[in-house]
C-alpha cells in the first residue's frame, strides 16, 4: 500500500499534470458533496449548541458556551465529519468506479497504449483529496458555528457578543492549524485508501462490491484512529 | 460548453472554500493578515506570575495591545509590550497585571499619566505593579496574619 502511494507520488512529479481532471474530481469530491457538508455542519453545530448548554447551564457557565463549540469543530468534529461524510458520498463510488475500471480490463487498456493509470486514474484523485477536503473543512466549521450560533442565541438566550467574543479570546492559530493538517491528512487517506482498493479490486461484481465495503469501513477505522495519533502528537 | 460548466462550479466551490478558511481564521481566530502597527515598550515588574505570551494590553478595559516576549533580566522579569500605534503613552504611565475575574487569566492594565511627555518607541514604564498573589491572600486570611 505505501509502494503504491509512493508510486503515484513519484508519477506526480513528471508531466503532463492532466489539470482538466483534477478539476473534473474536484468537481466530483468536493463540489457535489458540499450540499451534505453544510447540511450536516449545521445540524451538528445546533445539536453540540443544544447539548453544551444544557450541560454548562448547570455550572452557570453557559458564556462559554461558543469557546466549547467552535473549539469542537475546529480541531475535532469538523475535519473529522466531513472526512466520514467524503468517504462515504466519494471514497465508495471512487473505489466502485475505479474497481469496474479493472474488470472490464479499462486499466490494462490504458497500459496498453502506453498511458499511464496512475497518472490518469490515481494522482487526479490523490490531488483533488487533498485540496478539496480541507476546504469542505472550512465550510463545515463555518456553517457549524452559525447553527450554534442560532441556537444559542435564538433558543437558549445567550448574547451574540459573548458568543463570538468568547470564540475570538479562545481560539487561536494553532487550533485552526490543527484542524487544517487534519483535514489534509486526511484527504490523503481517503483517496488513497479507496483508489488502492478499487486498483486491486478482486475479480467480478462480487470483488468489486467487496472491495468497495472494504474502502468505507478501513477508511473510516483509518480516520478515527489517525485522528487520536494526530491529536495527541499535535496538542502536546 | 459542458467542460466550461464544470470549471466555474469547480471554481466557485474553491473560492467559497477558502473563503470559509479565510473567515475562519480572521473571525473567529486571531490571525491578522492585515497587521495593525504596534511600537514596543517594556515595563519592569517584580513578579508576572500567571502572565503570557501573546495576552492583551488593556486600558480602561479597552484592547490596546499584547504582550509580546517576558525576559529575566537582572532577576526582574522584563515584558515587552506591543502598543497599538495610534495609542499614546506618557512616561508616569502605571503598568499593573490584573486578573479576569477571580481565577479568569491575567493581562496588563495600562493607567494613563499626566505628564506631558509622551514615552518613546523601545522606552521603558517604571511604574509597575505586579499581580495580586490570590494564594498568598487567601494564606495569610486562613492563618489570620490579616489584620482587622
Amino acid at each position: 500500500m505505501v509502494c503504491f502511494l509512493a508510486t503515484a507520488f513519484f508519477w506526480a512529479v513528471f508531466p503532463p499534470y492532466l489539470l482538466r481532471r483534477i478539476v473534473k474530481q474536484i468537481n466530483f469530491i468536493g463540489v457535489k458533496t458540499t450540499l451534505v457538508i453544510v447540511l450536516t455542519g449545521t445540524f451538528t453545530g445546533m445539536v453540540l449548541a443544544l447539548q453544551t448548554y444544557y450541560a454548562l447551564v448547570k455550572f452557570g457557565a453557559e458564556t462559554s458556551l461558543g469557546p466549547v463549540l467552535a473549539l469542537s469543530l475546529i480541531r475535532e468534529l469538523g475535519p473529522v465529519l466531513s472526512a466520514l461524510m467524503v468517504t462515504g458520498r466519494a471514497g465508495s463510488a471512487l473505489t466502485a468506479e475505479i474497481g469496474i475500471m479493472r474488470i472490464s480490463e479499462q486499466i490494462d487498456a490504458l497500459d496498453a497504449m502506453a498511458l499511464n493509470p496512475y497518472k490518469y486514474l490515481v494522482i487526479p484523485n490523490l490531488l483533488a483529496g487533498i485540496i478539496s477536503i480541507p476546504l469542505l473543512n472550512a465550510i463545515f466549521v463555518v456553517v457549524g458555528v452559525w447553527g450554534g450560533y442560532a441556537v444559542a442565541v435564538g433558543l437558549t438566550g445567550v448574547s451574540s457578543g459573548t458568543y463570538f467574543g468568547g470564540i475570538r479570546d479562545f481560539v487561536s492559530a494553532k487550533d485552526i492549524l490543527v484542524g487544517l493538517y487534519k483535514s489534509l491528512s486526511f484527504g490523503m487517506l481517503i483517496t488513497w485508501i479507496s483508489c488502492y482498493k478499487g486498483y486491486f479490486t478482486g475479480y467480478g461484481a462480487e470483488g468489486v462490491s467487496k472491495a468497495t465495503t472494504q474502502a468505507v469501513v478501513l477508511s473510516s477505522v483509518t480516520i478515527l484512529i489517525w485522528d487520536y495519533f494526530m491529536t495527541s502528537i499535535l496538542l502536546t | 460548453m459542458k467542460k466550461f460548466d464544470v470549471e466555474i462550479i469547480v471554481g466557485i466551490f474553491v473560492f467559497c472554500g477558502l473563503l470559509c478558511l479565510a473567515y475562519m481564521s480572521v473571525r473567529l481566530g486571531k490571525v491578522n493578515l492585515l497587521g495593525d502597527h504596534y511600537y514596543s515598550v517594556n515595563a519592569v515588574f517584580s513578579s508576572v506570575k500567571g502572565l503570557k505570551k501573546d495576552t492583551v494590553v488593556e486600558i480602561s478595559g479597552v484592547e490596546v495591545g499584547k504582550v509580546d516576549n517576558i525576559k529575566l533580566i537582572d532577576y526582574q522579569a522584563v515584558v515587552s509590550l506591543l502598543i497599538r500605534d495610534d495609542i499614546k503613552l506618557q512616561e508616569d504611565a502605571i503598568a499593573s497585571i490584573r486578573t479576569k475575574g477571580l481565577l479568569g487569566e491575567k493581562y496588563v492594565e495600562i493607567t494613563p499619566g499626566g505628564s506631558d511627555t509622551l514615552i518613546n518607541p523601545g522606552d521603558s514604564l517604571h511604574q509597575t505593579e505586579p499581580p495580586i498573589d490570590i494564594e498568598k491572600l487567601i494564606g495569610n486570611f486562613v492563618f489570620g496574619k490579616v489584620k482587622e
